[in-house]
């Protein structure tokens, strides 16, 4: 454990790049858990005199074209944003990664339906697929994030069955079936933590790919409704501003997002130096 | 023969999405005849469409009625314009052809050469540009992107066409031959339409191309580097080949396989693009079609456009596997 972390600590030394995408990230979570207690006006609050003012000292992000102060609505929606991205993301690892474990481990028919139903899914341009599920199931914030749950779910099953196929008959598999442990608990206690690591990676890197596609899907109007401050929404609401000039009403929030998801991708590729024991030296 | 046996094998993937299409289109939120007979119908009229559209049958004779209709073509009204579904995304289909090819070919004219300097030099300026781009290109939000070059290009520099479609308002369409603008004002020798069409479709497509840029990048750079590292480079230039024969003839050749196979991802990513940047640029393509749909609760053309692009996706790689036989020799082989 201590070596490990010596390990990251040295990456972290060694790549700052990494180091940064750490400390934005807890900037993110930060903004996440005390989000209205940081923002420094009511998001909602409408105030018509003050109505698309530029960024100033007063509203360091500038208004909307209802007077509403930009920066708190960029703060207050990181909640949101982050939220749905997590949720989605977690039951994406959760069914995913098990399935893809059952599939690797037992092979036989379980692996031919989970094989079936993920290249089903990678079948559908990806974004099309989540417009589609969410237009079927209905415009709502829950079946957003089921859609980018399951237009996610792919890669870890995939990853996983390809993980547990390699490991069935591993050493410490072996001892451990030998030991009299079941089928389901050799799965759980032995290969689960063993692919944890590169599973992890992936959960960073697909954490940014969440964002972006739940942003994209409430930019066309889907899942999030006004007034909610979302960062999708936002430049969408700000996208009819653009070719008159108003630019901050969608720069700042497509900023924030690009910031988040850049900073997802970038975490990912540090974590992966991390993980990979070819890297360790 | 090898072209036949490709195609059984993108069989499964087409009955997927038959399936999985037919399954939304039974998912609509709450009861789908009480939606069709619309708010003011009585619950007679509700169990009588019910009746007609066979959602009181079981949904293996449901599903054997979808097939037959999409075998003839019938793939739904949309409700808001009255028109066939079908008919509406075959004249605006070649819109978002010519925006999604004409981004591909911008970001692999763009990609391949990158990666390939990159590669050539590890570590030098280029290499670290390309890590930025690469990195820096699938962060961005391609409706923000769109955003930002219609603020800097349109308002600012004043040099790009206003955001509105395929064409200005003094231009007119040239008369349909591929549906694609730029070739039929060409076969037209209509050069100022040609002219307006490229200047509308090079901001949308710059947008798409910016999105698409990295992984292109990125996975050429990395195969060129493996390339590059093998024996048979290092024979090659100890036989003395001049260089540019042995970057371009038998590192690349040897390298493009992997590129190829991104590019079956990269136009997953780019057909979903497509719906965003459409909607920025007001292009009258099938994605913005879909969008005006879903917002005004009208499904079946949303259903059409899914199972429209899921189509072409699987078709595409359906070519894409048919070109790796020409590309590489050994596959065809062991086909």
């Amino acid at each position: 454990m201590t070596a490990t972390l010596r390990h990251a600590g040295y990456v972290l030394g060694e790549n700052p790049v990494t180091a940064f995408a750490f400390a934005l990230f807890f900037l993110f979570a930060l903004c996440a858990a005390l989000g209205p207690s940081l923002a420094p006006y009511d998001p909602l609050a409408s105030d018509t005199a003050e109505a698309l003012t530029g960024p100033s000292a007063a509203h360091w992000f500038g208004t909307d074209q209802l007077g509403r102060d930009l920066l708190s609505r960029v703060v207050v929606a990181t909640r949101l944003d982050l939220g749905i991205a997590v949720i989605s993301v977690a039951l994406a690892f959760g069914v995913g990664t098990l399935s893809g474990l059952a599939a690797g481990y037992c092979g036989g028919w379980i692996d031919r339906i989970v094989g079936r139903a993920v290249d089903t899914i990678m079948a559908f341009p990806l974004f099309v697929l989540a417009m589609g599920i969410v237009a079927a199931l209905g415009n709502s914030v829950a079946n957003i994030i089921y859609a980018t749950a399951i237009i996610n779910l792919p890669i870890y099953a995939r990853l996983a069955r390809a993980e547990a196929n390699v490991r069935r008959n591993a050493g410490y598999v072996e001892a451990a079936r030998l030991c009299g442990n079941g089928e389901a608990r050799i799965v759980l206690t032995q290969l689960l933590p063993n692919i944890m690591p590169l599973m992890m990676v992936q959960v960073s890197l697909t954490l940014g790919y969440a964002i972006l596609n739940a942003a994209g899907l409430s930019f066309i109007g889907l899942g999030v409704r006004p007034p909610t401050a979302e960062w999708g929404i936002m430049v969408a609401e700000g996208a009819s501003f653009i070719v008159s000039g108003e630019w901050w009403v969608a720069l700042f929030p497509g900023l924030v997002l690009m910031a988040a998801v850049f900073c997802f991708n970038l975490m990912g590729d540090g974590l992966r130096d991390i993980v990979d024991p070819q890297r360790r030296t | 023969m090898i072209a036949l046996r490709r195609l059984a094998t993108a069989l499964p993937s087409l009955a997927g999405v038959i399936i999985v299409t037919f399954l939304l289109t039974r998912a609509l939120p709450g009861d789908p005849a009480a939606y069709f007979a619309g708010p003011a119908a009585t619950a007679q009229a509700i169990e009588e469409i019910r009746h007609l559209m066979g959602f009181d049958r079981s949904l293996a004779v449901q599903f054997i009625d979808y097939l037959r209709h999409l075998a003839q073509g019938d793939l739904g009204t949309s409700l808001s314009t009255g028109q066939p579904v079908l008919q509406e995304l075959v004249t605006r289909l070649p819109a978002s052809a010519e925006l999604t090819l004409s981004a591909l070919l911008l970001s692999v004219a763009i990609a391949v050469p990158l990666g390939i300097a990159a590669a050539l030099r590890p570590g030098s300026l280029i290499d670290h540009a390309c890590r930025i781009t690469t990195t820096a290109g699938v962060s961005l939000p391609t409706f923000f992107t769109g955003l930002l070059l219609v603020y800097l290009f349109y308002y600012l520099a004043g040099v790009a066409p206003a955001p509105l479609g395929r064409l200005d308002v003094f231009s007119t369409a040239p008369p349909q031959w591929s549906g694609f603008y730029l070739i039929d004002s060409l076969i037209a020798r209509d050069f100022d339409t040609f002219w307006a069409a490229l200047s509308q479709l090079i901001l949308p497509a710059a947008t798409m191309a910016i999105f698409s840029l990295a992984p292109l990048a990125r996975i050429t750079r990395a195969s060129m580097l493996a390339a590059l590292g093998s024996e048979f480079i290092r024979t090659a230039r100890a036989s003395g080949l001049a260089p540019r024969r042995i970057t371009y003839v038998y590192a690349f050749r040897n390298a493009v396989l992997p590129v190829v196979t991104t590019l079956g991802m990269v136009f997953s990513f780019l057909l979903g693009a497509n719906v965003l940047v459409e909607k920025v640029f007001a292009w009258p393509g099938i994605g913005s079609y879909a969008v005006e749909a879903l917002i005004a609760s009208d499904y079946a053309p949303v259903q059409g456009f899914v199972l429209t692009m899921a189509l072409l996706y699987v078709m595409l790689n359906l070519a894409i596997d048919l070109l790796y036989g020409l590309i590489d020799p050994r596959v065809r082989l062991e086909a």
